[in-house]
């Protein structure tokens, strides 16, 4: 049977029907991840897959109710805890670091008979927009070698997009799923802020980071969120709002709805070649009943400044415990405490790390908090009041996702800050806490995916999944 | 010589009596064997979280208000940014910008009220143990994590006295109120002293030095002693005090710098994103307060009213177990004075003899209470009594088999009386003889050996003129 780019939702059909094994697809999938090997996308395949994939079709020859995912190959981003795995976060200084523990996704995706195939490669820490970061070396864009295949989720993201699994989980604190989903040409959501677990997820930004979705459609990434979001009583900052069945409310009509457009966003697209495409999808979905509104957010361009303050800050004090005493690599042999965390901190964390711990350390220092922290958590509040204010009026919030295709590899890492500008899109969502996916709409002038992104209210990811679904089918009308 | 004025503010933590830690569901107590009260999130391994232990805060809260504090309808954990090898995620979390208590204070006896600035609640860090025989040092984490209430005073001490005064309070109040058990010898009790000397009747502050992790009030006194002579040495030589932190050494008994102000952490404090601020509400407030047990100083109104000296009062209250003992005793009989008087004798004998021991388990308070209204009502001499206490005590026997078992109580008429001196004389006809030249002698002679043989049961007040008439008429 061919397999190929089938959604999860097909793959269950066919494994419930027996017409596929478990054990028939993960070999599928391992064969793509050695096929697509040079990409650098995966960076371990769990030994034990094809172990798992037997217990689950034991399960479903045996079992009459199965569990939602069962059979169902995912690779998870280097920073999920998987107990007994190691988990390095992209970073030599958790080379061999196995967790300990399951993350809280990572225990309801085996909970629901998911096999766990392996890890996928990652910016270190997270921190980079492009995965060229990684300790592990750079992840090559899933459609052309020598481009980015953006970051931090760079590994999940094509993995979806060369088909080497059903699905995959990122992680997303200022773009780092939404942005290699559209340089990949595939889905990929960053949830409310709290609605799926952080535990078991290395930390990057606290306030910030979300755990977020990779998948072929919009459809399965609704009904994976309903699976992975809840309430969880190991992460006190988890949301305790229902949980919808997100793919029951997806249809084809946006008859009604009103999407807001940011007038600041809009100049800055203006300026790139990008702006046709973004105009055609807002004029299809008008022609289609969607109402649409321009709206004006004064500081908009705040958002990176702002991001750029709160991420290393929190950053920083995240990455204290990795100070070569207790878990961490270590350098031997030295003389007192000071010296190995020096040495342990210079030798094993990678340059953008360095970059954005001394930026952290800056921002938060007593003399510098009240200008730097301080205000950006000030405009931050002002932001969400903004949003907030938008939303009362408006179901959705259309922006794009980046500012255009994947850039080549090895441009921008030597300019931090036009390698930061690249965010200016994603970042908002995470500064605001809102839900956003961002979804393939067509391809630039080098024939490489664009991506549009879709936001919503506070906790409204159904409203989210409507609107993106309908643009989702309807992009080769586009 | 110039006169000069202590100027004292203390930072006091505590360890909160919870049953978990603050952040995680480990268990809070003191003596397991290292790490092994540890979880991958005290750890803090990669991925973990803090999950408020809403106990903890509500402690924190009854410490709040039994020394009077506002308490601050919202509040935030903050993380305190340092590098320490005990310290498992490189931050603590604390308290900062909006502790949960502010202000508050407590009274001294020589009217002088003593302002807290805040009361704030944090974690623990775990410990290092220094291996002597090699170079190596171990962390212990069992302590990481636990809930700690810091308590910082305005700088309004003027003398180890009032120190020492205003600390004794302040352990029996936390005490009291179940907000911590104070054990000083397990650190769950420990200070920090903030202390300055200046000429007295002048403005000038002095600089100030910072004393910490002292664990004894002993120490607390003799610190504050050997600063202010050292302080005052080098000010008279006409050297700068240095602004700096000091350690105690508890053997040489000396202070020694460890730190300079120049090389003071920056601790990056900012607002820990893992934890939503908390809401305290009045209705929040209000329940708790129905659940603080009696304060220390609703105890002493209470001793005072039942007529207790203001020394025993003083010492049944130092530690709660013996007070809450006595109140035990109470229940069972209404002779107050003598169940004070046992508590101040027998009771704190045993405890110090054997410290770490449950006395109700020694001896029940109904037993005691039985013991004492035996005595009271004359049935039981005071002798026989303490041989009855200490045999419960060694033998964990019940009191009325023992009583049997001994033979401790029973009438001694006068017939017996006649009939044992009778013997007495048979046996040594020396004594009617005697009695004549050295009558005191011979009656504390026959006292003794009647009280012996009839097992102590013979009262001395009643059997005294007995053995003194017999003795007469055997004269003439």
């Amino acid at each position: 049977m061919n397999l190929e780019n089938k959604s999860v939702l097909e793959l269950l059909d066919l494994l419930k029907a027996k017409k596929i094994s478990a054990v028939e697809l993960t070999k599928y999938y391992i064969d793509r991840i050695k096929k697509f090997n040079y990409k650098n996308a995966v960076l371990e395949i769990f030994d034990d897959a094809l172990l798992q994939a037997e217990k689950c079709d034991l399960i479903i020859n045996t079992k009459k109710i199965l569990p939602k995912l069962i059979g169902i190959p995912v690779l998870i981003k280097d920073n999920i805890l998987y107990k007994g795995k190691i988990s390095s976060s992209g970073s030599k200084m958790l080379e061999n670091y196995v967790a300990e523990y399951n993350s809280t996704v990572v225990q309801k995706l085996l909970d629901e008979g998911a096999i766990i195939l392996g890890r996928t490669n990652m910016d270190e820490f997270a921190m980079g927009g492009s995965c060229e970061n990684s300790a592990y070396g750079p992840c090559k864009n899933a459609y052309d070698d020598t481009k980015v295949s953006g970051g931090s989720s760079g590994g999940s993201a094509v993995a979806v997009a060369l088909d080497m699994c059903a699905f995959s989980l990122g992680s997303d604190t200022g773009g780092s799923v939404r942005q290699p989903a559209s340089f990949n040409g595939i889905v990929g959501l960053k949830p409310t802020y709290g609605r799926i677990s952080r535990y078991g997820l290395c930390a990057f930004a606290s306030s910030l980071d979300t755990v977020g979705i990779f998948t072929k459609d919009v459809k399965d990434n609704a009904f994976l969120l309903s699976i992975l979001a809840g309430d969880d009583k190991l992460d006190g900052t988890s949301k305790k709002a229902k949980v919808d069945s997100y793919i029951d409310y997806l249809s084809d009509n946006i008859n009604g709805k009103k999407i807001a457009i940011i007038k600041e966003v809009q100049e800055l697209v203006k300026k790139t070649k990008y702006y046709n495409i973004y105009q055609k999808v807002l004029n299809y979905c008008q022609n289609h009943g969607a109402i649409l509104t321009e709206v004006s957010i004064k500081n908009y361009t705040k958002v990176l400044p702002v991001y750029y303050t709160i991420a290393p800050a929190e950053g920083s004090s995240n990455m204290g415990r990795f100070d070569g005493v207790k878990y961490t690599s270590n350098v031997k042999d030295c003389k007192n405490i000071s010296e190995i965390y020096s040495k342990t901190r210079s030798k094993f964390l990678g340059k953008e790390v360095k970059r954005r711990i001394m930026l952290g350390n800056f921002v938060l220092s007593s003399e510098q908090y009240s200008s730097y922290y301080l205000k950006a958590k000030n405009i931050s509040i002002m932001l969400k009041k903004e949003f907030e204010k938008i939303f009362m009026q408006n179901d959705i919030v259309f922006m794009p996702t980046t500012y255009g295709e994947a850039f080549d590899i090895g441009s921008k890492t030597q300019d931090p800050v036009s390698m930061y500008i690249e965010d200016m899109f994603t970042v908002t969502a995470n500064i605001v806490g809102i839900p956003a996916i961002s979804i393939p709409i067509g391809v630039g002038e080098n024939g490489l995916p664009l991506g549009l992104q879709v936001l919503s209210a506070e906790l409204n990811e159904k409203e989210l999944y409507c609107m993106a679904n309908f643009v989702f089918l309807h992009r080769g009308e586009i | 010589m110039k006169e000069y004025d202590l100027v004292i503010g203390l930072e006091i933590h505590a360890e909160i009596d919870t049953k978990t830690k603050a952040f995680c569901f480990c268990k809070n107590e003191f003596g397991a064997l290292p790490n092994t009260q540890v979880c991958p999130i005290c750890l803090g391994l990669p991925g973990t979280l803090p999950i408020l232990n809403k106990k903890a805060v509500e402690k924190c809260i009854i410490a709040g208000l039994v020394f009077g504090c506002d308490i601050n309808e919202e509040t935030i954990f903050e993380r305190k940014n340092y590098f320490y090898p005990d310290l498992s995620k490189s931050y603590q979390i604390s308290q900062f910008q909006k502790p949960i208590c502010k202000n508050g204070g407590i009274k001294l006896k020589n009217g002088k009220f003593v302002r807290f600035n805040r009361i704030h609640l944090e974690e623990d860090a775990g410990k290092l143990i220094h291996k002597d025989d090699c170079d190596e040092t171990l962390i212990d984490f069992n302590r990481g994590g636990v809930p700690l209430i810091e308590m910082v005073t305005e700088p309004d001490l003027s003398n180890s006295n009032e120190v020492i005064e205003f600390l004794t309070n302040l352990r029996r109040i936390l005490l009291y109120s179940g907000v911590s058990k104070c054990i000083m010898q397990e650190g769950g009790l420990r200070f920090d002293i903030n202390l300055s000397v200046k000429e007295k009747n002048t403005d000038n502050l002095g600089v100030r030095v910072e004393m910490k992790n002292l664990n004894s009030f002993k120490a607390v006194k003799k610190a504050i002693e050997y600063e202010t002579n050292r302080q005052i040495k080098e000010i008279e030589s006409g050297n700068q005090i240095i602004q700096e932190t000091r350690a105690w050494n508890d053997e040489d008994e000396i202070t020694y710098g460890i730190r300079e102000k120049e090389n003071v952490n920056d601790y990056r404090y900012f607002p820990d994103p893992d934890i939503v601020p908390i809401k305290i509400s009045k209705h929040d407030i209000e329940s708790i307060k129905k659940n603080i047990p009696e304060t220390y100083f609703d105890r002493i109104i209470r001793y005072k009213r039942l007529g207790l000296s203001d020394y025993e009062i003083d010492t049944l209250t130092d530690e709660k177990f013996i007070a809450d003992y006595f109140d035990e005793v109470l229940k069972y009989s209404s002779n107050y004075k003598e169940i004070a008087n046992w508590m101040m004798t027998e009771i704190l004998r045993i405890t110090k003899e054997m410290p770490n021991t449950d006395i109700a388990k020694l001896i029940s308070p109904e037993s005691l209470a039985y013991i004492i209204d035996l005595i009271i009502t004359k049935q039981l001499t005071r002798n026989n009594a303490k041989i009855l206490f200490e045999q419960i005590i060694n033998t964990g026997k019940e009191v009325k088999n023992l009583i049997k078992e001994l033979d401790l109580i029973g009438d001694v008429n006068k017939k017996d009386i006649v009939d044992l001196m009778g013997h007495l004389i048979n046996e040594n006809p020396n004594i009617v003889k005697s009695y004549k030249d050295n009558p005191e002698d011979i009656i504390n002679y026959c006292i003794g050996r009647i009280v012996k043989s009839t097992n102590g049961k013979a009262k001395i007040e009643y059997i005294m003129p007995l053995i003194k008439e017999i003795l007469k008429s055997k004269i003439n």
